[in-house]
């Protein structure tokens, strides 16, 4: 199904006369198109026994990445207010933005809920461009018991659902490396890396450092591996290099290095879905996360708090489960063949 | 001196790299889900005309480029040299031929022009979009003959040559059009 977008707002003519930009970006018919996305999205987790949950987009919790910065939020007395000195926080804790449900969903996990998605709100600072807006709509879901496999199986199903292209193919991220671009990503030095990026004549940021293996994989995969998935078909990529496991369980694969089982979801060369075979070892949660800081650091960025609630809940028994994060606009975009995200949101951030 | 971090990056900017200007003619932010964030740009340099492909990681920072645009008047030709003078300033600059460019068709003695300055050196130079030229000499055009459409090379009081309907006569006043270089009408003094 796609969306005709010819349809102008019955009560404004069109226009793009200065101080115009009250005016939403999408047409009508693009929202009810979204909406009818929303509904199919519902009943698909519905009709599966998924029970829909909300949880707090402000919190003292916030996912510890390399390359994730959330807003950081004033709670308390307002600084605008003069009596008697602004107070930044509350109980002497910043707040965040959530950058996804994640974290609450996982605490719901461990207090024994089995099978729960959100459609939530999630924001990310300095994210801006034809397809990253700074304010989001995501789509997150758990379930308890299921593995590896069965988590990227719920996903393709999803795929196909709101797509209607077929089911989800599956390629690893060292079979899609070896075909489009010639290497082994997990077993190749990087100064391979590195010369691979230079022989094909991508231009690097030149304050990229040589020994910043993840980031120069990145530069191939943005530009000759990701523009090849999901051309047809929806593509799973999945297995992760070992160090961009994130919230995944990193698995041993002998000489062949080691993996994370981590798997993302593409289609027309778009990345829509990030998935984890999710880790529920608190200590190695710590030691990531103290890791991640350190490079946060390094790159000149603030450490966000390695301590939350998640490792209580992670102490307390996180059970095994499976867990998909889904970029709800890009869906949108894609399923009606748009170009921007604009399109598809009534007032994108230049109009917020 | 000012510079851009990378969250002002946008279509348009104006910045300095190697010591040339540039205009950002594109800016596509990247970034995939748990990497680092890139800003893949395409960037003209604005003497050369060459366009250059360039990739920034959020965080990084080009210096902006001191450009601005004054009105200048011409003043006279020295030799291969043309000299203007800043209306507001009175600064003189001086222009070679190339600098210039094709605008040296159109300059009369005490014309207002605008002038790009990079630096405050002189970039570019721009004429008026009309001028009012002296034909100085053509070939007699066909007695009677008022179609437009055929023409002939006139040269102007400047020395150069635009191509005019064959009306068209020694010592009469032409409005030429300076983007295109095309004759517009006759002018009545």
């Amino acid at each position: 199904m796609k969306a005709r977008r010819n349809l102008m707002w019955p009560t404004l003519l069109p226009s793009a006369s200065a101080g115009d930009d009250f005016r939403p970006t999408a047409t009508l018919e693009m929202l009810r198109f979204r909406a009818e996305l929303l509904r199919r999205t519902r009943d698909f987790f519905d009709r599966r026994g998924f029970l829909e949950v909300e949880t707090p987009v402000l919190s003292a919790d916030t996912v510890v990445d390399r390359h994730l910065d959330p807003f950081e939020v004033e709670v308390g007395r307002s600084p605008l207010d003069t009596g008697k000195g602004g107070q930044a926080t509350h109980a002497g804790r910043p707040y965040y933005l959530q950058t996804s449900p994640e974290f609450a969903m996982k605490r719901l996990l461990a207090a024994g809920a089995e099978a729960i998605y959100q459609i939530a709100r999630a924001f990310r600072r300095d994210e801006l461009g034809p397809l990253h807006n700074p304010e989001f709509t995501m789509v997150e879901w758990y379930r308890a018991g299921d593995d590896y496999d069965a988590g990227m199986t719920l996903l393709g199903e999803l795929a196909e659902t709101l797509f209607g292209r077929g089911p989800a193919e599956r390629i690893s991220y060292r079979e899609a490396f070896e075909q489009f671009v010639g290497l082994d990503p997990h077993t190749a030095r990087t100064d391979q890396i590195v010369a691979a990026v230079r022989d094909r004549r991508i231009d690097a940021p030149e304050s990229l450092s040589p020994a910043d293996r993840d980031s120069w994989l990145d530069l191939l995969l943005i530009d000759l591996v990701q523009p090849q998935l999901g051309r047809t078909r929806p593509v799973i990529l999945y297995d992760y290099p070992a160090m961009q496991s994130a919230l995944a369980r990193v698995r041993d694969d002998g000489p062949r290095g080691k993996v994370s089982e981590r798997f993302e979801l593409y289609v027309d060369g778009i990345e829509l879905a990030n998935g984890y075979h999710e880790l529920t070892d608190a200590e190695e949660l710590v030691r990531r996360n103290v890791q991640t800081n350190l490079q946060r650091q390094l790159d000149g960025k603030r450490p966000l708090p390695s301590e939350s609630r998640l490792l209580a809940a992670m102490n307390a028994g996180l059970p095994q489960s499976t867990g998909v994060a889904m970029g709800f606009d890009r869906v949108v975009m894609l399923a009606a063949g748009a170009k921007t995200l604009a399109e598809v949101m009534p007032f994108p951030f230049d109009r917020a | 001196m000012a510079s851009y971090s990378t969250s002002d990056f946008r279509k348009g900017l104006k910045v300095q790299i190697e010591g040339d200007p540039y205009l950002m003619i594109e800016c596509n932010f990247v970034k995939p889900g748990k990497g680092q964030a890139l800003y893949k740009c395409k960037l003209r340099n604005l003497i050369r005309g060459t366009v250059l492909d360039r990739t920034y990681k959020s965080g990084d920072a080009l210096e902006a480029a001191d450009i601005e645009e004054v009105a200048v008047q011409y003043l006279y030709r020295q030799g291969d040299q043309f000299i203007f003078m800043n209306n507001e300033s009175y600064e003189q600059y001086e222009l070679t031929v190339a600098q210039v460019d094709d605008a040296w068709k159109y300059l009369k003695e005490g014309m207002g022009c605008s002038m790009i300055l990079f630096n405050e050196n002189p970039l570019s130079l721009t004429p008026p979009n009309h001028v009012v030229l002296k034909v100085e000499y053509c070939e007699p055009g066909a007695k009677g003959n008022t179609a437009s459409n055929v023409t002939k090379p006139v040269k102007v009081e400047t020395g150069a040559e635009i191509l005019c309907p064959s009306f068209v006569e020694i010592g009469e006043m032409i409005r030429v059009d300076t983007r295109t270089g095309e004759y517009i009408e006759r002018v009545k003094e």
